[in-house]
Order: C-alpha cells, then sequence, then structure tokens
C-alpha cells in the first residue's frame, strides 16, 4: 500500500518535472492563497436575497409557505398536511423537539428517521437564493436521512439565514463549526429522475415533495 | 469494462442503421442541447470556465501537493485513504475491505471509475452482492449492458425496452407509464439500501483543505449510499482533487449546467470523515480509494489537459458523430469526443486506432467543454502520435506520402488538380453531384458529393490576382 502510494506520487512528479515534493516557497504560495479562500467571477445578485430563494425553489419544484414567527410553523405545517392529505403523523429531528407540535394536531417524534417514516421535518443550517437551495449540516440532533427517507419532506428555513451564494455558505460554516460535520448536504427540491427517455419524474429514490416554511420574523 | 475500441467503424455502422437508437440519441439534440445553452446563459460563460480551467490546472500542476494535503486532511478525520495504481488494485482494495467486515451486499452509486476497473464483476466473484442504484445503471446491470453515455448511462434504449426488461426481470405486470417504471425501481431498491453493509460512490472532487469528498446525484441514491451503510468507500481518480471550497462552487456553477441543464443538481453532498459516536446516522469506516489507472502517465504527455475533465458529458451532447451513434461504439467506458482522447490514452493508442478519427474536428465540444479543454486538438496530437508509430493502415500511409510528395512538386500538382477537377466535373454530369467515388465510397455512402464547377483554386486565384512584388513581399 504504502509502496503504490509512493510510486504513484513519485511517476507524478516525474510528469511534472520534479524528483521531490514542491519546493518550499512553492508550497506555502499555495497554502496562502488556499487560506485566503478566493471566490471565482459569479453572477450578478442583482435580486433580494428571499424573493430570488422562493422564485427559485418553486422552479426546483419545492413549495413555499412564510410564516412571521417559528410559533407559527406547527399551525402553517398542519395546513399543509390537511391540503395535500397526508398522515399528521411525522418525524423530527430532535433539534426541533421544543416546537408546540401538538398546536397544530401534529403527532411528532423526536428521533432518526426510518424507512416507514412519510414525512420528515427539519431545519436547515442555511440556504442558497442564487439556487433555491437548502443546504443541511449532520449533526446528533440532525440526522442525515431526515430530509432523505420520508416520502414528503417538510424544511424550515429562517429568514435571516438565507444567503446568496454557495460561497457566503462555506463562510457561515467555517465562522461557526470547528469541525466539518460528517455530512454536508445541498438539496434543491424533491429527487428526480430523467434517466427513461430524458422524461423528468419526481421521486426517484428520495422524497417526491419538499415543503419549505419560511420564518420572516427570525 | 473489456475494451472493445478497435471496432469503432464496424459498431458505429451498426448503430447507424439502428432506428431505436435514432429515436432514443434524438432526445440529447432536442432537450441536453438547447437546456444548456438557456440556463448557461444566467452565467458570464467565458469568465468563470476560464476560471474553472485555472482551478483545474493549479490542481494538475501540483498534483502531488494537493493529493497529499487531501490524504493528511482526510486521515485527521478518521478516513481511510488508499492508492491504487491499476484498477485491479481497486478491486482487491475494495474485496479485502469487505472480507475483512464481514459485508455480503453492497450498494452502488454511478461511479464512471468503477466501470474502468469492471469493479462488479469482482465482487460478485468474491461472492459480495452488488446492487446499482442510479435508474440507469440499474436498468444496465439488469439486461447485462454497459452504460452509452457518463451523465444519461441509458440514453440508447427506449421506454418500451425498458417495459419489456422490468416485465421480464421483476415479474410484474408490463408497465409502460415512466412514472410507474420508476417508481418500480424505487420500490425495489429501497429495501437494498436499508440491507446494505456498504455503499459505493465516485467522487465528482476531493477537496484537499478539508479531506472531504463529493458527490452531485438528483436521484438521491448518492445520499443514501453515503448515509445509510455501515461502511462507505468512494474510489475515484487522482485527478479529481481540488485545493479550496470556494474553486468547488466555481466547478458547480458549471458541472450541472453543462451536464443537464440544471442551475443545480438536486443533491451536492459533502461528506467528510466518519460519524461521531453521537451521531444518529452515517457510515462507522469511511475509505477513499485514489486510483492512478493510467492518469499519471496522461500527465507526462501532451495530452494532459484531458485531466482537467469533469465528466460533465456536454462534449458527448454536442458532438455530431456521438448523436448518430451513440456510445455503444466507441467501445470502453468513455465516450464521445473526451472518450476518444481518454480512452487511447488508458488502453494504448494500438488498441483504439479509429478512436482520435471519430471526429469531425468541428470543435463544437471545445466550444462547450466548461474547462477548457482543446479536444480536436488532443485528437489531432494522438492521430500524429499514430502516424509516427506507424499505427495508421498501409493504404493510407501510402496515400498519405503519396499526397506529401505531389505536394512538394508544385507544377506537377498543378497539372494533376487540373485533369481531376475536369474528371470529377465530367462525373457529375448535368446534375452536378457524385453519387458514388470511386476509393470514396465510405463518404459517398450517405451523401451526394457535389463536383468541382470549373477551374482548380490554384487557376483561380492566378487569374484574379497579379504576383506581389518584391517590395510587397517582403512586407508581408
Amino acid at each position: 500500500m504504502a509502496a503504490a502510494r509512493d510510486r504513484i506520487l513519485e511517476r507524478i512528479r516525474g510528469a511534472l518535472g520534479r524528483s521531490g515534493p514542491v519546493p518550499a516557497a512553492t508550497a506555502d504560495g499555495l497554502l496562502a492563497r488556499m487560506a485566503q479562500h478566493p471566490a471565482g467571477p459569479r453572477p450578478a445578485a442583482d435580486w433580494q436575497p428571499l424573493a430570488r430563494f422562493r422564485e427559485r425553489a418553486l422552479a426546483a419544484s419545492s413549495t413555499v409557505d412564510e410564516v412571521e414567527t417559528s410559533s407559527a410553523v406547527p399551525e402553517a405545517v398542519a395546513g399543509y398536511l390537511a391540503r395535500n392529505d397526508l398522515p399528521r403523523s411525522v418525524v423530527v429531528w430532535p433539534a426541533l423537539a421544543q416546537l408546540d407540535w401538538q398546536r397544530g394536531g401534529i403527532e411528532a417524534q423526536a428521533r432518526k428517521a426510518v424507512a416507514a417514516d412519510a414525512i420528515g421535518i427539519t431545519g436547515c443550517f442555511c440556504a442558497i437564493a442564487e439556487t433555491g437551495t437548502l443546504l443541511q449540516l449532520s449533526a446528533p440532533d440532525r440526522p442525515a436521512s431526515t430530509s432523505l427517507l420520508a416520502e414528503t419532506h417538510i424544511a424550515i428555513v429562517p429568514a435571516t439565514r438565507i444567503v446568496i451564494g454557495m460561497e457566503e455558505a462555506w463562510a457561515l460554516v467555517r465562522s461557526e463549526c470547528a469541525n466539518l460535520p460528517r455530512a454536508m448536504n445541498f438539496i434543491s427540491g424533491p429527487s428526480r429522475t430523467a434517466d427513461i427517455e430524458q422524461t423528468l419524474v419526481l421521486g426517484a429514490h428520495g422524497p417526491y415533495r419538499v415543503h419549505i416554511v419560511v420564518v420572516r420574523g427570525c | 469494462m473489456q475494451v472493445a475500441s478497435m471496432h469503432f467503424k464496424s459498431r458505429a455502422s451498426e448503430k447507424l442503421a439502428d432506428p431505436h437508437l435514432r429515436a432514443a440519441l434524438d432526445g440529447l439534440k432536442r432537450r441536453f442541447v438547447p437546456g444548456r445553452a438557456a440556463v448557461m446563459a444566467e452565467l458570464d460563460f467565458e469568465a468563470t470556465r476560464d476560471a474553472a480551467a485555472a482551478i483545474r490546472q493549479r490542481a494538475l500542476d501540483h498534483l502531488d501537493f494537493f493529493l497529499e494535503l487531501f490524504e493528511r486532511n482526510a486521515a485527521a478525520r478518521g478516513t481511510v485513504v488508499h492508492w491504487a495504481e491499476t484498477a485491479q488494485d481497486v478491486n482487491s482494495i475494495v474485496t479485502a475491505i469487505a472480507r475483512e467486515h464481514g459485508v455480503r451486499k453492497a450498494v452502488k452509486s454511478k461511479s464512471m471509475v468503477s466501470e474502468e476497473c469492471a469493479l462488479n464483476d469482482a465482487l460478485e466473484a468474491a461472492g459480495i452482492e452488488v446492487v446499482e442504484t442510479d435508474l440507469g445503471e440499474y436498468i444496465l446491470q439488469l439486461g447485462h449492458e454497459p452504460p452509452s453515455h457518463i451523465i444519461a448511462p441509458v440514453i440508447h434504449k427506449t421506454r418500451d425496452q425498458v417495459s419489456d426488461l422490468f416485465a421480464e426481470k421483476h415479474r410484474t405486470a408490463r408497465k409502460t407509464d415512466i412514472e410507474a417504471l420508476t417508481r418500480e425501481a424505487r420500490e425495489r431498491l429501497r429495501p437494498r439500501f436499508l440491507d446494505a453493509d456498504m455503499g459505493i460512490t465516485g467522487a465528482n472532487f476531493i477537496v484537499a483543505e478539508t479531506g472531504s469528498t463529493l458527490i452531485v446525484t438528483n436521484e438521491g441514491n448518492g445520499r443514501m449510499a453515503t448515509t445509510l451503510p455501515r461502511i462507505h468507500v468512494a474510489i475515484t481518480g487522482i485527478e479529481k482533487v481540488v485545493p479550496t471550497l470556494e474553486d468547488v462552487a466555481t466547478l458547480m456553477r458549471l458541472l450541472p449546467r453543462s451536464a443537464t441543464g440544471q442551475s443545480i443538481s438536486n443533491y451536492v453532498s459533502v461528506t467528510t470523515g466518519t460519524r461521531a459516536h453521537d451521531d444518529l446516522d452515517g457510515p462507522e469506516q469511511f475509505h477513499v480509494i485514489l486510483l492512478d489507472g493510467g492518469r499519471s502517465t496522461i500527465l507526462a504527455s501532451e495530452v494532459r489537459a484531458i485531466l482537467r475533465c469533469i465528466r460533465c458529458g456536454a462534449c458527448m451532447n454536442h458532438c455530431p458523430v456521438y448523436q448518430s451513434v451513440g456510445g455503444h461504439a466507441y467501445g470502453w467506458v468513455y465516450p464521445g469526443p473526451m472518450g476518444s482522447v481518454l480512452t487511447p490514452s488508458y488502453v494504448g493508442i494500438e488498441n483504439a486506432l479509429d478512436l482520435p478519427h471519430a471526429s469531425t474536428l468541428c470543435n463544437q465540444c471545445g466550444v462547450v467543454c466548461p474547462v477548457k479543454i482543446p479536444l480536436p486538438e488532443l485528437m489531432r496530437k494522438l492521430r500524429e502520435r499514430q502516424y509516427q508509430r506507424g499505427l495508421r493502415p498501409r493504404h493510407e500511409r501510402t496515400a498519405l506520402a503519396l499526397w506529401a510528395w505531389l505536394a512538394s512538386q508544385p507544377r506537377l500538382y498543378a497539372w494533376i488538380t487540373a485533369v481531376g477537377v475536369k474528371v470529377l466535373a465530367w462525373m457529375g454530369g448535368k446534375r452536378g453531384t457524385i453519387a458514388r467515388l470511386p476509393l470514396g465510397r465510405g463518404w459517398t455512402g450517405g451523401r451526394d458529393m457535389p463536383a468541382p464547377q470549373g477551374k482548380t483554386f490554384r487557376a483561380l486565384y492566378a487569374s484574379k490576382h497579379t504576383p506581389l512584388s518584391p517590395r510587397e513581399r517582403g512586407r508581408g
């Protein structure tokens, strides 16, 4: 194993016209550039983030609802479930256990999702306006599978956590997380496939529906 | 995967005569091409691809540095990094991990590198059940077929063919609705995800600064494979490293747009290390296998720019040759223009003689490539190398030698071409087209050749331009 590693590195160095590692000065230059995290060219952000997020999330076949405060979330969720004839028994991230789910008549279980769960409710670390995307970071009280196994995924997005693009999301991750979480999942709408005759079908392996509740007042 | 790239010409003729394939490939032109153009208009494409090409080139110019940095950062998070010199080494490493940890069942998310290795055959030989979970790859596995496109692996199949295959293999009533077929596959595959001991994925990128791997999927199967099984194995080529997460952001503006005409793929999953002791899900072990498999040889060659490739498939979607013959004619994992450069470089130019010629050099591929790989130029270099090594057929070499000699005899050249155009004009007759050209039947088989009208270019040029005076020549 170590021999394979050394031979591969040696071949790479030979191909690059070197017989050893990059010179120290070059390595310092590369590391210095990395430490600055320079961004590439970006599309013009000539929009209001919440409006853009909403427009792009809808374009990705998510549905979007807005409420004023987080205490209004359970009722908004209950309304969505009723309108779509979906069961009121849901699995929520343990991190969201403190919301008053019963107020909406929702039977919420705060645990890891299993295959039989029909509805999975999560929050998000932040959301990206440019593409209508949710970013979820895994944690003990924020398991990755909640947004994946259920046929319906409902995500709560505080409006203050809507950032412009992926670059701002990375900056936020660096400023708020001492270590990168195991999983960082960017989610843009329900799962889909177009493998058969390039015909788009929603609900491949993951959710059929993604419903986003934006909380304006936090 | 077995290399069948020596048979491009005969396979291409076969494929051209297949009406089902023609109908299936129509989707490329109707959907992928306009879809990409529409969504790319949201970006300053040239500026963004300049930056993307620079990111990939910077990584390749210091490849050993970034790989060692990746390895160090990945190991710090409990990821085991393996180095594989050959495709067989990848298979041995995966099989050894499976044996050591009692793996009986594995699920796979689409990985072209694992196709290079024929990993499924190796795992099955070792008694490990392996299921492809990308819908397209699942269909191929059921039908024992190789993929024909790196993004849309079953682009060559019609819905009717999938209906027949599912009815036969699943022993269910035949469904013709694409939504119903997709649901049937989902219901078959869900228990496999829940049951699997090992999830096998590729990696679109590996990130040096964080030791992370990244995969892009629409179906969610990649997320399943990286979340549910207790062991995750990611297999990727050594060229896939990028320095920073910001570099990923730039590349991710181009990859889904170029591939499927989406501004972002449904799921972009970045995984770093193993589950923490109090995490409720995620794998207990994370292995990353870095495959050389000919890449370091390409790095030392004149076609090294191909290593910038991010596997978007735009070059094949826009290639008039691929659009006509599909991916199977190319005879190995990678079809289209990028395949015509990669395959000869991986398997030896003597084993893929036709591929660098399977192009009109029209440069549509070069125009759309998001990392500015000069594909026609690379194919031309491979053609030169074939010629220099004496690998081209005798009649072609003789014809070229004859032409080269003739071109260095200006008077003889003028006389022969003057006679030539007269003969061709006579052959064209009143219609002015030639339906069958001796020695050129391959060309006239599919179209008529317009007959030359009147004089040669040299004769026309001479009649319209007086020779330059010595002073003018000096300026020119």
